[in-house]
């Protein structure tokens, strides 16, 4: 059996691929310098052939293709057709130049954002986070684990992948991933998700997204190495100052092991509408195993006392 | 720059990676912002107003540059006295005529000499009729030395009168004209001095922005004014950088779609005046620089063009170019065909039906044609317009009525077919076919190709002298199996050839006498050695900073314009840091291709006589200039004034706070019922239109849609036409985020999404609050995703010295819901419009 939790250095390795196997690689998303230009979503829609959404032959089909009116976010999120996904945040905060005053006081905004329509003074600025959201490939994958036909697996390069030919459609990694990635395709009925393009990846060519990026906000490359980089950016934005800056999903020792698709992020993990704590759901599984196994011990135990007590 | 040209902004980003300041100066918050150290929101089109105001920080500060003003701008030299500023005349200069509106530039000049323009049409000697179509900028011979004070003290020197002119343009004048906070204005200024001087450059960026303004041409002048007082120019990391509005056009430019140039910045000769060869060269070409040459350029042009049939003994038939009778722009000739005198158009990936101002215009110059021609990816509105425009569901016109002849013709894509697209740094990059176009697609150049081909066996055997021309035109290309002519044949043949046939190495290499040719001599080396240079891509990192070896630059590969400023006057770096061109005691030295005569000396004093590169002097490094200088005061080539000076656009919600004078005096207005202007701020009817508008686009989408409406990947990123607009103005209006509203002007009515966006700030000026509606302007009713178009609601005004419309800053109203649709809509406009004052009340 894989193990499920906690950190492991080669994800290939402990699926069984010999020595000698690729090394893990990943994504490295600095959203530090990304400008919004969603080239990485229409390159992934090229390159694997991905419809877009509500677009018919004679324009609008359906109410997708439309404004969601989430500032220039159309496409709305992760799916079954989008494998990456650009956020754009408009938020007010408390202006950089002014100091902040944290009340403590409890909300129900976003962190640090101030009540939208007020305070539109110079103590506060707004600010437009863009974010390329994109599947984790995390070290401990819930999807792969539930997935009973083995059309998810891990690949030679440490990347988790859908077998599109194999899927059912049974639809349970679905609610097991974690961060609400994976999904089922309308009319279709299987699973999808990104690939970090495989079949680019067999070829020597680095994913479609990483190479359409203009500013080099998306990277890609050798786990190790992007650490390394993602670490290094990391010091160079503290020392300027830009104390908010923090790495997310970066943490072998975080709840999925770490993410093979890791981020550079410019506030907490919520404003861009990731989980801030993700734990791989079949963590628990080993002990909920054995509670149910001892469960079903004690009950067996049950049953055959009182048979036993019966026949007294 | 992230949001229209998100590739080239790359660079940008790594310039802040290491460190640089980004500084944003847009009416809208944009992705720009979003990753810019400052955003300072800017009341649409009064750039002109902060650029000045940030030039007389430079002059009262003295943080200007002292030693580079003095020895490489004109600041030294005087002017005549009889020259008149807008502080003398409340807006106006001197020469200004207001029966014709426009300006005897005769006043501008310096004491003692007169100095031409340096690009385009030069002749001094111009009908006042014709003014309006003197293009260019800069400056050629001056027939006498001008006078001047190399302390810059005299009254008269230029930098004294452009101390004068900029000194209403306070901090505070900047606040209550632009809507800019003082304490922004400082952080602007106080950025833009540190990081320059001797050890540090500032480069500025511009795109359409600026350009599309009454007083266009102005703003990139108050850009140069400043970036030349800073000592930013000629220098790396200095420098303006003109973001074009699409891909090669830059290229455009340089082998001209303009009317009133030839390739390489040559003017068009006049009907009347450039009678022959002789003349034109006397009247446009000068003594001293590289225009001294312009017999050279243009002879081997003819040659180019006329092959054989071009002889010294028949001026090279320069008879057979074409003459300008008077202003043939873009806007002239659309009214001219609504007015019924034009048969004949080619539109050619471009869509003026919905991506020109005034659309509703355009459409009824298209609808009065007797034929035209629409070349494009997709079926753009220009081509159906006769069928399902919008005057077709008012009611304004019917099918059956249309005359107009209309032939559409497939384009093959960039991707489709070998070329070159010529950036925003005059870099020529080549790129390969890359898939075969689908179906009956062809590119542009076989096109051309086959029409001038036919159109040469239909007059193959006429004795017309009309058609000599035709008949002597060199048209013969090689063709592969697909009969695609070949590109690199089209651009060996722009480069030119020498007597034996051979690829010339660079313009240098031309000659007067016919034997040699070059279809534009400011490309001619990018096919030296018989290598297409244009399609070098030798990686940066395998590179020095110049990069030299990647595409080809024109002039000569040179990267950085006039890098002989980038030394001081005896030749030394003015920084180690900094240097970039220096004097090494034989030659110029350095990574770049100098800018300059190779082995003219720092001390060399060009004697009595000397002629062209021979009569620059060593410390002059504006070798297209005609004293050698950057020019501060421009004493010839514009239309509208020697300074940038603030004026309100054509429409706007305020008066003129600086002048008496409200609009560019000599801008191009036409007053015609199909181009109504709103009333001015202030006069009765103003209040109809009372909130700002500016055009934008969205990275997702391209210019009016004609590439980009037809791509549903696209199209789900941005799918409808949608309106910017800020909470305070939403409450104001009654606007609900998500719903519909419909922006109102005299001229129509768009509708589309509201985007209530904290990104959108109303800006104060005194006591008025100026809300500002973005409407981007890349819909139209064909493709996929479909939507008003933006230009819809625009007027017709223009900049006098380019004749370029005025589209980032209108006036307008916004109303909840969606316009009214079919005839309701006439009447409704017009409604306004009487309401407005601008139209009488209907018997």
């Amino acid at each position: 059996m894989n193990s499920l939790s906690g950190p492991l250095a080669d994800p290939s390795a402990d699926a069984g691929y010999a020595d000698g196997h690729p090394p893990r690689v990943g994504f490295f998303t600095d959203t530090s310098v990304c400008i919004g230009c969603k080239a990485c979503e229409v390159a992934c829609k090229e390159w694997n052939a991905l419809p877009a959404d509500g677009v018919g032959d004679h324009g609008a089909a359906g109410d997708v293709l439309g404004l969601t009116g989430m500032s220039y976010d159309n496409s709305g999120g992760l799916g079954a057709s989008t494998y990456r996904h650009v956020a754009f945040v408009e938020q007010r905060v408390p202006a950089r130049d002014s100091a902040p005053v944290d009340l403590g006081m409890p909300a129900m905004e976003l962190p640090g954002a101030v009540q939208p329509g007020v305070d539109r003074d110079d103590a506060t600025e707004v600010r437009w986070l863009m974010s390329s959201d994109v599947c984790k490939h995390c070290t401990h994958a819930a999807c792969l684990d539930v997935c009973p036909t083995g059309s998810l697996i891990r690949t030679e390069h440490g990347t988790v992948l859908v077998q599109e030919d194999i899927c059912n459609g049974c639809g349970y990694c679905i609610p097991a991933c974690p961060y609400g990635v994976i999904d089922q395709r309308q009319g279709d009925g299987r699973a999808f998700k990104c690939t970090m393009c495989q079949d680019r990846l067999g070829a020597g060519l680095a994913p479609a997204c990483a190479t359409a990026c203009p500013t080099e906000s998306i990277q890609f490359g050798p786990l190790d190495e992007l650490r390394e980089r993602a670490d290094a950016r990391l010091a160079e934005l503290h020392d300027r100052g830009v104390g908010e800056a923090r790495l997310y999903g970066r943490d072998p020792d975080d709840g999925v092991g770490g993410d093979g698709a890791f981020f550079l992020l410019l506030d907490e993990p919520e404003v861009y509408g990731l989980p801030p704590d993700p734990v791989v759901t079949t963590r628990d599984l080993p002990s909920m195993w054995r509670h149910a196994a001892g469960a079903a011990l004690a009950v067996a135990g049950a049953v055959a006392a009182a048979f036993l007590g019966g026949r007294r | 720059m992230a949001e229209a040209h998100p590739v080239g902004f790359q660079w940008v980003m790594e310039a802040k990676k290491r460190g640089a300041t980004v500084i944003h100066v847009d009416p809208r918050f944009t992705r720009t912002s979003a990753v810019a150290d400052l955003h300072v929101p800017i009341r649409a089109g009064t750039d002109i107003a902060f650029l000045g105001g940030l030039i007389r920080h430079v002059l009262e500060t003295g943080a200007y540059f002292e030693d580079y003003v003095r020895a490489y701008t004109n600041g030294p030299m005087l002017l005549r006295g009889d020259f008149a500023d807008t502080e003398d005349l409340d807006g106006l200069f001197s020469g200004f005529d207001p029966e014709t509106a426009t300006y005897d530039t005769e006043t501008w000049q310096y004491e003692g000499a007169t100095a031409p323009s340096a690009a385009g049409d030069r002749d001094l000697d111009v009908h006042e009729t014709e003014r309006g179509e003197m293009p260019g900028s800069g400056g050629a011979p001056i027939a006498a030395d001008p006078e001047r004070d190399d302390t810059m003290q005299d009254p008269r020197c230029v930098l004294q009168v452009l101390r004068r002119h900029y000194s209403r343009y306070t901090p505070e004048k900047v606040h209550e004209i632009c809507g800019i906070p003082v304490a922004t204005f400082h952080r602007v200024a106080e950025a833009l001095v540190r990081n320059s001087g001797r050890e540090r450059t500032s480069a500025f960026a511009y795109a359409v922005g600026w350009t599309h303004h009454t007083v266009g041409v102005q703003y990139i002048r108050a850009a140069a004014v400043l970036q030349a007082l800073l000592g930013n120019i000629g220098r790396p990391g200095g420098g303006i950088l003109a973001l074009r509005g699409h891909a090669s056009i830059q290229g455009s430019t340089d082998i001209p779609t303009l009317f009133d140039l030839l390739p390489g910045y040559i003017p068009m000769p006049h009907a009347h005046r450039d009678e022959g060869l002789q003349h034109f060269i006397e009247s446009n070409a000068g003594t001293k620089g590289f225009w001294a040459d312009l017999d050279a350029y243009v002879v081997s042009l003819l040659k180019a063009w006329f092959g054989d049939a071009a002889t010294a003994d028949n001026d090279f038939c320069f008879d057979h170019l074409p003459r300008l009778t008077g202003d043939h722009s873009s806007f002239r000739t659309v009214m001219d065909q609504a007015d019924g005198k034009v048969p004949g158009y080619f539109v050619v990936g471009e869509n003026p039906a919905v991506g020109t101002a005034n659309a509703r215009m355009q459409r009824h110059g298209l609808a009065s044609l007797e034929w035209l021609v629409v070349r494009d990816l997709n079926m753009v509105e220009t081509a159906t317009f006769w069928k399902d425009g919008p005057e077709i569901e008012t009611g304004e016109m019917r099918t059956e009525d249309i005359g107009t002849e209309i032939f559409f013709l497939p384009a093959a894509a960039h991707t489709e077919k070998d070329g070159t697209f010529t950036n925003t740094q005059r870099l020529l990059q080549w790129h390969h076919k890359a898939v075969e176009p689908p179906g009956d697609c062809r590119s542009d150049l076989w096109f051309y190709f086959e029409l001038g081909k036919r159109i040469k066996a239909r007059v193959a055997g006429s004795d017309d002298p009309r058609d000599r021309p035709l008949q002597d035109l060199t048209w013969d290309y090689p063709v592969d199996a697909t009969g695609e002519p070949s590109a690199d044949a089209v651009l060996r043949e722009i480069n030119g050839v020498d007597a034996d046939g051979k690829a010339l190495p660079g313009y240098t290499a031309l000659r007067s006498d016919g034997s040699t040719s070059s279809g534009c001599w400011i490309y001619c080396g990018v096919y030296a050695d018989e290598v297409n240079q244009s399609a070098r891509r030798r990686p940066g990192a395998e590179q020095d900073l110049i990069a030299a070896e990647w595409g080809w630059a024109w002039p000569m590969n040179r990267r950085v314009l006039y890098n002989r400023a980038s030394a001081d006057p005896v030749g030394r770096p003015w920084s180690e840091r900094k240097r970039l061109t220096y004097w090494d005691g034989e030659k110029w030295a350095g990574p770049d291709v100098p800018d300059f005569p190779a082995d003219t000396p720092p001390d060399y004093v060009p004697p009595p006589g000397a002629h062209a590169a021979k009569a620059i002097g060593g410390a002059e490094p504006f070798v297209m200039q005609s004293d050698g200088r950057a020019w501060l005061h421009a004493p010839a080539g514009l239309a509208d004034g020697p300074m940038p000076t603030h004026y309100e656009p054509e429409e706007s919600p305020v008066g003129n706070a600086l002048y008496g004078q409200r609009a560019n005096p000599a801008r191009q207005r036409f007053e015609r019922a199909d181009n109504h202007y709103h009333p001015e701020p202030g006069t009765p009817g103003a209040e109809v239109y009372p909130y700002v508008f500016t055009t934008f686009r969205v990275t997702e989408h391209h210019t009016a849609g004609g590439m980009s409406r037809w791509t549903p990947h696209l199209n789900e990123l941005q799918p409808e036409m949608f309106l910017e607009v800020s909470p305070e103005l939403a409450a104001e209006r009654g606007l609900t985020h998500g719903g519909w509203a419909h922006v109102v002007t005299a001229r129509s009515a768009v509708e589309g999404r509201v985007l209530v966006t904290e990104r959108a700030k109303p800006l104060r000026h005194g006591d008025t609050v100026i809300h500002q509606i973005g409407v981007p302007w890349h819909w139209g009713p064909n493709g996929l995703s479909t939507g008003d178009a933006a230009n819809e609601l625009l007027g017709v005004s223009l900049d006098p010295n380019v004749h370029i419309m005025e589209t980032k800053a209108a006036t307008c109203d916004i109303r909840p819901g969606r316009r009214p649709r079919g005839p309701e809509l006439v009447t409704c406009l017009a409604d306004r419009r009487r309401q407005a004052g601008l139209e009488e009340e209907p018997r």
